[in-house]
């Protein structure tokens, strides 16, 4: 039982990686006033951007790379129909989504069967000896410490900085921010790069270190599940990191019982995930809307 | 004047804007072809020659438009309040899956008893799988994209299961489908072609929606909370109501295109009855800036990528993403074209 329950936290943090990265990012985007629905495609991208360049030169940490860049380039695009042309935030996101999609069934076509050097596990020196915790917490791949150190970075930075205040400040009150001197779009702009750049690397979790291949479409909706995080995490940081390990757990479950040859059908495994957030939203319900970046709400809430 | 000036600019300038845009995309995705060492010429030529070069190819553009122009209504009628239905494709399987319990278990009713019913389940299998996202939205404030995207992934796993479980055929050497239906199930196929009696149902939903929304007191009210909310709800429109109305009755109409597929293209149900179709007819509806007429126009236009989209995989070895691409590129020069939102029905 314990070592089930440890295999299916440790588990959790791993398969919770992608959407940490990607719930992180997007917080950042939607605290700045936007909301991108195309982190879908940005992990896209990100896992295939990551998965060529590494088969390419055997080297992760460039793919790693490549993938930033990559969901950056998609975040670019974003930001540029949002912000410079006023489009349609939820539709560009989608439309981002469908391009994405396609790019990557397009290029990444060729590399579906190919074996590549996946991110490499480093066990924390003395910690992963720790009792109990020493296995579940600190015995992963580096892009899994990475994303549990960028949370209280990423907090830090939005409510302990200049910067951060700034950001926020446009998430709220676009016209004031404007008005009291802010480069609004610029920032804008900032943000939802930087939400690309992580949702890029949630790619590379998936496709470099979780699934070590690539299959097309292979986010499998964790971009929009990343975006309901958002809503529970209530636009903060901190709690992304439960909401994510949550899910992740769901994901390592699944492995678990499927392992065990419990007499469940695959397909309602699957749906979990999708089920959990509904539910999870259902929930929430209008309660914590009041945590919404005030920009937001012309967004989410158009009718009723 | 100005009102002359208006309309030639919403009559003519709109469609000729969307024209050039559209073109733009396909110039865009010539560049990423010959980026990628092929030749873009000759794929827009296959295309072009799939589509239109053989009375086959012009009717299989038909058979495409059908399910898309059910699934781009399911997701104009809420857009035109404002609501973002991309449940499509999560609605189309719902309709396929009720239509397919009818044909298997109602099978022995007469063809004009059976048939009729199995429009009835397919309309209400759609209009379930929409009412969950609408009930969410008017309950509990949830954004209603969101809760559509996430369905999609949940009905079709529910697809997956009972075509490799509950209605597995036995005969099938386990391949995932259900039994074929009875002949008293299928819709009528006409001019030795696949175009089949779905067609019906897309033209006259389209002609419904379209008067629907001119003349009546709904079609009114739905463009009023689309165009200013607020006054809506202060000039006592119920808008939960309309949630709940819009919502389901688009998602009916995806589903009738899920009972069509399986009815008559198909005439079973298995994985994989869509190509998408329920995030295409999304794509169309934006298009066609959700006009009913507009609706008709894209989704032909986005028939001819997709039986191109066939036809450069087999003739070409180029993947059918290509295609997906171009849609995805037409949706985003639209978007990005500034184009104000019609307002006048």
């Amino acid at each position: 039982m314990l070592a089930m329950l440890q295999s299916v936290l440790g588990g959790g943090i791993r398969a919770g990686t992608p959407i940490l990265y990607a719930t992180l990012g997007e917080v950042i985007s939607e605290r700045a006033g936007v909301v991108n629905l195309g982190v879908e495609g940005g992990i896209l991208v990100g896992a295939c951007a990551g998965f060529i360049t590494t088969a390419h030169t055997q080297n992760p940490m460039l793919g790693i790379a490549a993938a930033a860049l990559a969901g950056g380039l998609a975040g670019l695009v974003h930001a540029f129909m949002v912000v410079t042309l006023r489009s349609n935030q939820i539709a560009s996101g989608l439309a981002l989504m469908f391009l994405c999609l396609g790019v990557t069934s397009f290029v990444g076509r060729p590399y579906v069967a190919v074996k590549i050097n996946a991110v490499p596990q480093a066990s924390v020196p003395g910690l992963s000896r720790l009792p109990l915790v020493g296995t579940v917490l600190f015995t992963h791949d580096v892009l899994v410490y990475g994303a549990y150190l960028l949370a209280p970075l990423i907090w830090l930075l939005l409510f302990h900085t200049k910067w951060g205040l700034a950001l926020r400040a446009v998430g709220e009150r676009p016209a004031v921010a404007y008005a009291s001197g802010l480069p609004t779009s610029l920032i804008q702009y900032g943000a939802v790069v930087s939400g690309g750049v992580l949702s890029g690397i949630a790619g590379a979790h998936l496709s470099l270190a979780y699934a070590r291949s690539w299959v097309e479409g292979m986010s499998n909706g964790r971009g929009f599940i990343a975006v309901a995080l958002v809503i529970f995490a209530t636009w903060h940081p901190l709690r992304s990191v439960v909401g994510a390990v949550v899910f992740g757990a769901v994901f390592a479950l699944q492995l678990q019982i499927q392992a065990r040859g419990v007499a469940l059908s695959p397909y309602f495994l699957d749906m979990t995930p999708y089920l959990l957030t509904l539910v999870g939203l259902l929930l929430m319900g209008r309660a914590r809307r009041h945590a919404m970046p005030e920009g937001l709400r012309a967004v989410f809430e158009g009718v009723t | 004047m100005a009102s002359v000036a208006r309309l030639v600019d919403s009559r003519v300038l709109i469609p000729l804007r969307l024209l050039g845009l559209t073109a733009l995309a396909f110039v865009a995705v010539g560049a990423f072809l010959l980026l990628f060492g092929r030749n873009p010429i000759e794929a827009y030529g296959v295309i072009f020659k799939g589509a239109f070069g053989s009375g086959y190819g012009l009717s299989e553009v038909v058979v495409r438009a059908i399910p898309l122009m059910l699934c781009a209504v399911a997701t104009a009628i809420p857009a035109r309040m404002g609501l973002l239905n991309v449940g499509g494709e999560g609605q189309l399987h719902g309709g396929a899956m009720a239509a397919t319990w009818g044909a298997l278990t109602l099978g022995a009713l007469p063809r004009g008893a059976l048939l009729p019913g199995l429009v009835i389940l397919g309309l209400l299998g759609g209009a379930a799988a929409a009412f969950v996202p609408a009930f969410l939205r008017w309950a509990a404030g949830v954004n209603e994209t969101i809760s559509t995207l996430l369905l999609n992934y949940v009905i079709v796993l529910l697809v997956e299961y009972m075509v490799r479980g509950p209605w597995k055929d036995p005969m099938s050497y386990n391949w995932p489908f259900t039994p074929e239906f009875p002949e008293s199930a299928r819709l009528s196929f006409y001019w030795g072609t696949r175009i089949h009696a779905g067609l019906w149902f897309a033209l006259v939903a389209i002609t419904l929606f379209y008067l629907a929304l001119r003349r009546t007191r709904w079609g009114y009210e739905i463009r009023v909370i689309g165009d200013n909310p607020d006054a809506a709800a202060r000039a006592g429109i119920p808008l939960g109501r309309y949630v709940l109305l819009t919502m389901c009755v688009g998602g009916a109409l995806a589903g009738l295109a899920g009972m069509a597929e399986v009815c008559a293209i198909q005439s079973r149900l298995r994985p994989g009855i869509s190509t998408g179709f329920g995030y295409t007819g999304f794509l169309v509806s934006w298009l066609a800036l959700h006009h009913p007429l507009g609706i008709v126009v894209m989704a032909l236009l986005l028939g001819v990528l997709s039986v191109g989209g066939d036809m450069v995989q087999i003739s070409l070895g180029l993947p059918y993403a290509t295609v997906n691409i171009i849609m995805a590129l037409i949706f985003f020069v639209v978007l990005g074209g500034r184009f104000r939102k019609s307002r006048s029905g």
